[in-house]
Order: C-alpha cells, then structure tokens, then sequence
C-alpha cells in the first residue's frame, strides 16, 4: 500500500505542478515517466484520476507517443538515430557492438533492469552522428572509444549528469551565413518597431517581403497572420513549430540553440500583430537538451520587459510562451496534429478546413509558423519588407536555411538566397562524388545528378531544409528502404492508406532489396505509391511513398540490379516457411525442404 | 436564397445548403457515394477514405469536404473506382475477414462497398494480425478480427450513449480498438445492445449473441442489390436486416 | 473444322471440395461444357499427372510443401491460372489457424486431443509439412483471375468460363458476386 500510496503523491505533485491542466498531459506523463522510468497501468490511472479525464483517453495518448513506455525501460534508456545518414556513418555497427558489450538485445530491455538499447527515428543530430538518445538526452559523435565508456558508465551506474559533458555536446556548424544568420540583432528591436509603427504597417513589412512558410509548405507567412488577426475568437493563439522531425533537417535546432532570443522576438511580434496574448513553442522531444536554456532566455526576456505583462512598458501587450516538448511522433509537425498533441491528446491531423488560422488551438484562431518563420520576420520587422524581398527569386524571397548531411566534406547548416542551384550547395559542402540527393527529407524529393542544375526554391524544389547527400559508393536502395521504414513507424493510423499502405510498400522494398523481387513487384509499388499520394489523409501518407517513386524514376538501374529473372516470386519465403514444422516433426527428409529449383518452376509461366 | 446553390457531380446539379458536406449534398439527392466510416448521424471522420471523389481535379474525402458552388465533382470514374478498390483491399489484409464464417456476412456495409467497387480478391499481402475475441459480455460479441478502424462504435459511445466505452489505441499499423476498462473486457462494462453503438458498426465486429446466420442466403440485405441501392446497414430497420434493437 | 478442345485442370489444395461441388452443379450444363472442353488432371477425372493446359482452376490455399509443389505445376502447365473460391482467394477457413503459432496448432491436435491413444505429432515423411500459416495463392504465384465465393455458385463459374472461353471481358453480375 505504501508503495501504492507514493505513487499517488509523485503523480498528484506532477498534475498539480500543471496545474491540473489536461491540455498538459502530454507533459505530464513525460515528467511522471521520467520520474519512475515507465508509465504502468497503475501509474496512468492515477493521472486519469488527478485530471478528471477517462483512463482509457490517458492510455490512448501514452501509447502513441514512441518517448512514453508503458511497458517497464531500463533506468538508462538508450536509442540510437536510424536515419540514413546515421547508418551511412555506422550506426548499426555501433549499436550492435553497444548491446554486445552490455548483454541486451536490441529493443529489450536487460534482465537487471538497467538498460534498454534501441532505435529512434532520426534526432536532427546528422551533421555530428552517429547519435543517440539517453533518457530524452543527445549524445553526438558516438564511436567506439565513446561506447567502451558508455558500457563502463552503465554498468557502473553513474549518473547521467556525471557522464562526461563532451558526449552531449551539439554544436552549430553554421557554414554559410547570410541575412539571417549573419547579422546582429539587437533584442527588442522588432517589438519597438511594431510598437512605434503599429501592427498594420508591420503587416504591410510582411506582405511586401513575399515571406513563405519556411517549413517547407510555402503559404504566405503574411496571409497566415492576416486570416488569423480578421478571425473572430475569445482568445487568439501564436504557436511556433519545433518539431522539427523531418529525418535530414537541424536548422530549427541550430535557431533555438542560438538564435531564440529571435525566434521568441519573431512570435511576440506576431501575438502583437495578430492580437494574440499567449504563445506556444512544440520543441521536438529529441532536443529535449535544450530545454533549460529555453526557459531561461524566457526568463530573461521577461525581466527585461521583452516578454510578460505589459511588453516594453506597453500596458496592452501582453504575451507569453510556453515550451511543449513532443514525445517522439513526427506526424505532429503537420500543423492540425501538432495542436491536438498541444491540447494534451495523441497527434492525429485533424479534417481540414477549417483551418488554424481561424480554428486552431482550442478552436480558436491560430498562426502556426515554423521556427525559421518566426526568425525571418522578426528580422523583415526591423530591416523592412522591401530589404527581405530583395534576395531570393521572383516567387520564393529571402533565404533559406539548409541542413547539409550525408556524404559530405563540411556538414552543417547553410543560409543561401532562394534560387540556389543544387550544384552550387554540393561544390560548397564538399560533396565531390554525389550521385543523388534526398532533398527535403524522405518526404521531399530524391533527385538525380541529371537535376543538379535546379533551383532550391518554390518554383522548383522546394524544401523545409534537409539535403542528404548520396555519394558513388552508396546503394540508394538503402535509403529508400531507410525511408520506408520511417513512414511506418511515424504513420498515425488514423486513415487506411498510410496505416496499410506504408507496411505493404515497406514490405514491396524489402522483397526487391534483398533480391526477391520482380519487374511485378516494382509496378506493384508504383501502384500503390499512385493511391497513397492521392488517397492519405494528411501529408505524412501523401508524401510516404516518395523515396520508392522517385528512385524507380530517377535511379531505375539501383533497382533494376536486384530484380531476378523470372516474373513472379513469392511474398514471403517458403523454404523459411517450413522452418517451424521442420523442428517440431524432427525431420530432414528432402521432402521437408522447398527447393529452388522447384521454386523456378513455378515463377516462370 | 441557398436553395438555389449547387455543384456538378458527374455532370449533374446537386443542390446543397450552406454546411453540408459533397457527401450530404449527394446523399440527399439521392446519388450514392461509396463510404464505410460515414454515417449521416455522425460528425464525419475522414479516416476510411473510401468516399474519394474529384473536386475541381483533385482527389478529396466526400465526407469532409464542404460543397461549393464551383465545385465540379467526380464520383463514378474508373480512376477513382481502382483507388477506392484499393483501399478496401487494404481493409481486407490488413484484418481477418473470413466471410464464410461470419454472421455478418450478407448484411456487412464493408462486403457490400467492397462489391459495389468491384473487388473480386483481396490482391495485397495478408497481414494475418493476432486478434483476440471478446465473447465475455452476455448479449454482445466483439471481434476485433473484423475491425476497420471506422470509430463509428467509438464516436456512439461516446456522443450518443455517453458512455464512452470503447477508444482506438497505438499508432500506425499497430492501431487498434479497446474497450474501456481495466480489464480490457466489454463485460466489465455497461454496454447494451440498446446502445448505439451497438447498432452502427459497418462490419462484424460488434454482434448480437445468441442469433445469427437467421436470414437464408439469396434474401439477405445486399444479396440481391447493391448498397447503392439498398442503403447502409446501419440506417435501415431491422424488418430490412440493418439495426435490431430499436 | 472441329476447334481442337480447350484443356481444363482443376485440383483443391487447402480447400473443402466445395467449390468442386459447385462446378458439379453445374447440372446438365456439364454437358455443354465437355463438348468444348476436356478435362485433364482434376479430382473428377482421377487423373494424377497434369499436362500442358489452357486452363487451371486452383480451389483451396496454401498450407503445407505438397500445397506449394502442386501450385507451381499447376503455374508451369497452365497459360491461366484461376484462384476459385475464399480459401484460394485469402485463405478462408483453413487460415484461421494463423492465429496461433503452428506449435500450438499441432500439439492442440495431437497431443492435447481428446481420446488420443499415444499422442505424438506425425513425422511421417509420407505427410505434407505444414507452413507456417496459410496463404492465399496470389502470395505464391502469380494469378490471373479471381473467382471469389464461398464456395462461387454454378451460375457464377458458368459465367466466368462462358466469358473466359469466348474471349468476352469478365464481368459477373452483382447476384454472382460474394464472398461467402
């Protein structure tokens, strides 16, 4: 009982630290989690209990987050990044290496409780892995000598916040630096400008500046806030997307890390603008590390009259900003999905329209903007419209920050004008043997040298920032089947398409990738991938199927080399399917065996 | 004066009023929209997908979208029937639909649309999921085999019962239907056949004990005629095979 | 000129027989029938070994290594090849044992059974092996058409071969279309 008992005041002294807010409870559990390394049955009845909420609600939303367990984790909960460029650096080898040495299977958790070692998509670490996650924390730069050390850390049961400093080390790598990155601003600067120049002009700044949504979805930035301020609500809402999880992209890590003074700035200035007194930052689980010094510019910004009651003396502004970390679910950068995981629910995009701008948080009127928007026009607030759209092409103004990884010399974040060609990008990284690119994520699009002469911009390839570079020696299939896996894991369910059809096309790229596949097996992915992208319910299942179409268009011959002969194969393997009966009749007899030869006979009609 | 509004579905007017929906807008008209998660007694849900039309070229959810005056709609095109074909594939590999054995068979929206779109086979990989059945309460059976995620039970429950008795749980492939006890059993619970959603599931999955198989094969609901013609299950008496529990 | 006959194979692989009973009911129908086609290896002519065909229906999925060993012939000798019925067509009946791992399946049979006399699970080499699940065919080869029905009615696979044989698109109507 007295176990029982403690358990009922660790999670009552949570709920009420949220001040009993069910919106809260995506950050509840993460506290309550982090706490006692699981949410049991138990555990997640008692919050449904000091929330006033259906336990099966509560249930719902911990099983959908893949940070929160409800099943028991080691007390050092270790996942490794799985996106490509991790592999392309050897993760793999790392982590199989990593559970050897600790006795764990990958996935499971150690006998004694200690550990768990598994994978995580990808932690926006891809200029400085192969990295992990220990207990919500960035670990960068593993290799060996890092991982030898890590084993005697667990095994040893030393304390996180005694674990040598340089292994949470994220650095910036700003390796190209233009309007935004590279010059000063000055705090406050923007809202003295919306201050002594009024909302309206600041709007009008925002109109001529031609300024996109620089998560890659390209709405004009202006409009957004326009629609948002006309809206009718009690309350209007600024939220600022840092969920940045689209595998390949770290631009909005390297914002936060240094440039939040900005990027608060950019959505005060739009809570003035669009009327707005409370502001809400989704900062991705994974840079969960950054959380503290986050609170603490927000500390400071409101001492100094920058953020709070009455901004800048201003007795009618009023704003703050709250930080909401995720929990591991990359749907919830769409923006629909991203307000229900803020109201406290699981991420599942919502029937569009209407739309945030007039029924967003709460159903009340919202801009959601991405973290790189906030920063630009912040910056468009002080230096003007007309200065923004001076750089940049005819329908894509200003810069754009790339995320550069994968087979390149110099790794890290790029600001370039709009219009940059894809040539230009890879001869500045120092990526001298690139046959494709993953531009803009797995959700984005793979290109083929014969593109390299394209623009980054809207009018040509547009993009939230990842560029992930392939070089010669890589097997692009690796990639796509990379990215396919990816879109199943993250896939919400909520509608048939994504939820059956990514694990069918998964599935499709594994036969082919490991050579068991057909020219029948590739239009059956062809097919499939044609219905995903019209049928899914949101972009994350529009876009899923991406990497297969692209590379069956754009690098034809990387499949074209594990197809076999014949015309049909089997959907699964049929010896391997006998394996079972073979051990429990104890026989060997020839006629226990699927031979291949009598498997061709069948393929060929 | 909203009277006089309307869209162009298949080259034909459909009259609508300001807040309905293309699917609405048909259903009243008299057009059928193949649909599976759609209930007009429902706030839509969007998650089947089935109901794709073509609004002005682009492939959209009948059931969410909002009619407009501009709007010139496709409903009955081969491009669209081989899409929504699909997808109810999908929904026969990814549960366990054993027609033959099912007491649903014959009066089951999700055999009827997948008919009316003429799926002759399932085409895609099984999944062959572990699914349980729940035979613990005593009037009811739920068997989670036959599933599709339509969360018309659980919108019932909880809107129109005010129970709130059952949820749709985890993520992605792994997403499935749970009842909402501790136990995890309908049972425990204070379902009733007299519920709602007892009365609006589009499959077999929610079934009254002690009955079944009672209708001769050749006079069920959709033996004879299509679900474009007959109606969905869930919205026709019981004298017709659809709710029976009034 | 007498148009030479068009060979006809059948076999149940994982299946009741049942929709070879449905092809019996055909009914006087059969005669019609053997004046265009001739029949080869199939149940109903005893005919162990299968020659080249024009056609092949495949009744029943796919459980054990004679299942898959049968198939592939039947895919080698026939220019087409027609899944007939549930099973052929998802597994049907015979599947629902992929709710269970194949361990529990047998030992529930022959160990656990009632009234069993020396409980053991056959090894007999004479006996097909089992699969680990069941499968429908188009998981094994490549199908190219489907008759579904539980099992397809005469009328349903009158239709279908009256339309195979003369070349006429297929299309069945809605009354000869079910699943069960």
């Amino acid at each position: 009982m007295a176990k029982s008992d403690a358990l009922t005041q660790t999670v009552c002294e949570i709920v009420q630290g949220h001040g009993g807010m069910p919106t809260r409870l995506l950050q509840i559990l993460r506290d309550v989690q982090d706490r006692l390394t699981w949410l049991s049955p138990e555990t997640l009845d008692r919050v449904a209990e000091g929330l006033h909420i259906s336990p099966v609600k509560v249930r719902g939303v911990a099983e959908f987050y893949s940070f929160l367990y409800t099943a028991p984790r080691g007390s050092y909960d270790i996942l490794f990044s799985d996106n490509i460029t991790d592999r392309m650096l050897g993760n793999r080898e790392l982590l199989h290496a990593l559970c050897d040495r600790l006795g764990v299977r990958m996935g499971e958790t150690r006998a004694d409780g200690r550990v768990t070692v598994g994978v995580t998509s990808c932690t926006g670490m891809c200029d400085q892995g192969p990295a992990a996650l220990v207990n919500g924390y960035a670990l960068t730069r593993l290799d060996k000598l890092r991982l030898d050390r890590i084993v005697e850390l667990v095994n040893g049961q030393i304390p996180l916040t005694q674990w040598p400093s340089e292994f949470f080390e994220v650095i910036s790598n700003i390796r190209r630096a233009d309007i935004l990155l590279g010059r000063h601003f000055a705090d406050g600067t923007a809202l003295r400008a919306v201050l002594k120049r009024g909302s309206e002009a600041i709007l009008e700044e925002m109109v001529k500046s031609g300024l996109r949504g620089q998560g890659g979805a390209g709405f004009k930035s202006a409009a957004k806030w326009i629609s948002c301020r006309n809206a009718p609500g009690e309350e209007k809402y600024v939220v600022c997307n840092a969920d940045e999880g689209e595998p390949g992209t770290f631009k909005d890590r390297v914002l936060m890390q240094d440039f939040a003074d900005l990027v608060f700035e950019g959505m005060t200035l739009c809570g003035r603008v669009i009327g707005a007194r409370q502001g809400f930052v989704y900062l991705r689980g994974e840079y969960r590390y950054l959380l503290e010094s986050l609170e603490a510019t927000l500390q400071r910004r409101r001492e100094v009259g920058l953020l709070g009651e009455a901004i800048l003396g201003d007795p009618t502004f009023d704003f703050d900003i709250d930080i909401h970390l995720g929990a591991g679910a990359y749907v919830c950068g769409e923006e629909s999905a991203l307000i229900e995981s803020l109201e406290g629910k699981h991420g599942v995009p919502r029937i569009r329209p209407p739309f945030p701008t007039t029924h967003g948080y709460l159903n009340q009127p919202t801009v959601v903007n991405n973290v790189e928007t906030f920063a630009a026009a912040a910056k468009i607030a002080v230096e003007g419209g007309a200065w923004f759209a001076s750089r940049g092409t005819a329908e894509s103004k200003g810069t754009k920050l790339l995320s550069l990884s994968g087979d390149c010399e110099r790794p890290g974040i790029y600001e370039y004008p709009f219009g940059v060609t894809v040539r230009r990008v890879l001869e500045d990284c120092g990526a001298r043997d690139a046959q494709g690119i993953q531009m803009a994520g797995p959700a984005g699009h793979m290109i083929s040298a014969r593109q390299f002469d394209r623009r980054i911009c809207f009018e040509d390839l547009a993009t939230g920032g990842s560029f992930m570079v392939f070089s010669h020696r890589r097997d692009i299939l690796d990639g796509v089947r990379n990215f396919a896996h990816f879109f199943v894991h993250e896939s919400c369910g909520f509608c048939t398409p994504c939820r059956v059809g990514a694990p069918l096309l998964r599935d499709l790229v594994t036969k082919v990738h490991t050579g068991h596949g057909t020219r029948y097996d590739l239009e059956e992915m062809r097919k499939l991938g044609r219905i995903m992208q019209v049928a899914c319910h949101c972009g994350l299942g529009q876009t899923a199927p991406n990497p297969v179409l692209d590379s069956l268009e754009q690098f034809p011959e990387a499949w074209e080399r594990r197809l076999r002969s014949t015309t049909f194969e089997p959907a699964f393997d049929l010896d391997a399917a006998l394996e079972q009966a073979r051990q429990l009749t104890g026989r060997s007899d020839p006629d226990a065996y699927l031979r291949e030869e009598e498997l061709m006979m069948g393929a060929m009609p | 004066m909203s009277e006089d509004r309307s869209f162009t579905l298949d080259g034909r007017p459909i009259p609508f009023q300001d807040g309905q929906t293309i699917m609405v807008a048909a259903l009243a008209a008299g057009v059928y929209i193949p649909h599976l998660c759609f209930n007009p007694e429902f706030a839509p849900h969007g998650s089947c997908r089935v109901c794709l039309v073509k609004v002005n070229g682009r492939v959209q959810a009948a059931c969410t979208t909002p009619a407009a005056v501009d709007q010139t709609v496709q409903n009955e095109t081969g491009e669209l029937r081989e899409i929504r074909r699909g997808i109810l594939q999908m929904l026969f590999v990814e549960g366990n639909h054993v027609c033959p054995a099912c007491e649903k068979s014959g009066a089951c929206q999700l055999q009827a649309v997948a008919y009316y779109v003429g799926m002759l086979a399932p085409h895609y990989t099984h999944f062959y999921p572990r699914r349980p059945v729940d035979a613990s309460h005593p009037e009811a059976v739920l068997d989670f085999n036959r599933c599709i995620l339509c969360e018309l039970c659980v919108r019932a429950s909880r809107d129109v019962d005010g129970k709130n008795i059952f949820a749709v749980q985890g993520r992605g492939i792994q997403a499935h239907l749970v009842v909402n006890t501790p136990s995890g059993k309908l049972g425990a619970t204070d379902f009733s056949l007299a519920d709602k959603a007892a009365q609006v599931c589009p499959t077999g999955a929610i079934l009254t004990k002690h009955r079944g198989y009672e209708i001769p094969i050749g006079q069920r609901l959709y033996d004879r005629k299509p679900i474009s013609v007959v109606g969905d299950v869930a919205t026709l008496a019981e004298s017709k095979g659809g709710r029976r529990h009034d | 000129m007498i148009e030479p006959k068009v060979k006809i194979a059948t076999c149940s692989l994982a299946g009741c027989f049942g929709c070879h009973m449905s092809l019996l009911d055909l009914d006087e129908r059969l005669f019609d029938l053997a004046e265009r086609v001739e029949l080869d290896r199939s149940p109903l002519t005893d005919i162990k070994e299968l020659g080249n065909c024009d056609l092949g229906l495949i009744e029943g999925g796919v459980c054990n290594a004679e299942n898959v060993h049968v198939l592939m012939e039947f895919r080698t000798r026939c220019k087409i090849l027609v899944a007939i019925g549930a099973c052929a067509l998802n597994g049907g009946v015979p599947a629902m044992r992929n709710q269970y791992d194949l361990k529990e399946c047998l030992e529930e049979s022959y160990l656990r059974g009632i009234g069993l006399v020396d409980p053991q699970i056959p090894n007999d080499p004479e006996i097909p092996l089992l699969l680990n699940q069941v499968h429908p065919l188009h998981e094994v080869v490549k199908i190219d058409y489907f008759l579904p029905g539980c099992p397809p009615s005469a009328d349903a696979i009158w239709t279908f071969v009256n339309q195979l044989l003369s070349g006429q698109p297929l299309a069945l109507p809605y009354t000869q279309i079910h699943y069960d």
